[in-house]
């Protein structure tokens, strides 16, 4: 019971957070604001239990979104424009895709439903099985490298071109630029 | 006891959440976000405790560190006015 309510005031403190990154107008605050919000997500997986999910929300999150968004903030500007007048039909817009999701959600099994689809189809077998068949003592390293191998192959891919993405498009031209400085002077 | 700690932790971020958005100045917003990260911490160690699973306590740590990077981050910010390269040389820059 305490356990649903700190969840409940996780969610309603979100909630008002949320709230607060539309109100502020000094872009600063709101990006502070976010990562608050991130770290209360976290906060709100740790007592679900999903403590990897918690880790990664906080170090992406709370973490380097943070200093991603401050380092957009120094070279762009730290105030939001004037906001538009009340518009109508991107309102409406986000109703709609707001009710469709809740209503992606009726269909869905409770919350720690032990009959629900995804502990009943090949989770038994993963518990059971996989010291025999894969080896590691941990099931989810079994999982990971194992029966989802090349799911997680693709996302090593995906992240590894990202990296080499943002290196092109930072890091390379920086280090130039500061030699040609040096050479100048 | 345990239910007591986290009962006025979530009070207290209540209150410095209404300072964040109802703050007169940005500089309001700021510390009380900071002093957010360390509530949120302070929650996790509370809540790992309750739920006699203190071995919970490295995670808190772990977001204690994350958010001192933030704090750095934001230190650094409003010293040089971004978050440039690591080695710099001010003085130099201001004499050219």
């Amino acid at each position: 019971m305490i356990e649903a309510l700190i969840d409940e005031a996780i969610l309603g403190l979100m909630l008002v957070i949320a709230i607060g990154v539309l109100y502020w107008r000094n872009l600063f605050a709101a990006a502070m604001l976010t990562s608050i919000y991130s770290l209360l997500a976290a906060a709100l997986f740790v007592v679900m239990d999903a403590v990897d999910v918690a880790f990664t929300e906080a170090a992406v999150g709370a973490g380097i979104s943070i200093i991603l968004t401050l380092g957009t903030l120094a070279l762009t500007c730290g105030e939001q424009k004037p906001r538009p007048v009340f518009v109508l039909g991107p309102f409406l817009l986000v109703l709609l895709t707001g009710a469709v999701l809740i209503y992606g959600t009726l269909d869905m099994p409770d919350y720690g439903d032990a009959l629900a689809p995804i502990h009943s189809h090949v989770a038994p077998r993963y518990l059971e099985e996989s010291r025999g068949e894969v080896g590691p003592p941990n099931v989810v390293t079994s999982v990971l490298a194992s029966y989802r191998g090349y799911d997680t192959l693709g996302e090593t891919v995906v992240i590894f071109t990202a990296g080499i993405g943002v290196f092109a498009l930072l890091g390379h031209g920086r280090r130039r630029g500061k030699v040609v400085a040096k050479e100048e002077v | 006891m345990f239910i007591a700690a986290i009962c006025a932790i979530l009070v207290t971020m209540v209150l410095v959440l209404i300072r964040a958005l109802l703050g007169p100045s940005v500089w309001n917003c700021i510390l009380a976000i900071n002093s957010f990260g360390t509530l949120t911490v302070l929650l996790i160690a509370a809540h790992g405790f309750l739920m006699e699973r203190p071995e919970f306590l490295d995670i808190a740590l772990v977001y204690a560190l994350i958010s001192y990077i933030g704090t750095i981050a934001v230190l650094k910010f409003f010293e040089y006015g971004d978050l440039g390269p690591a080695k710099r040389a001010p003085l130099d820059e201001e004499s050219n």
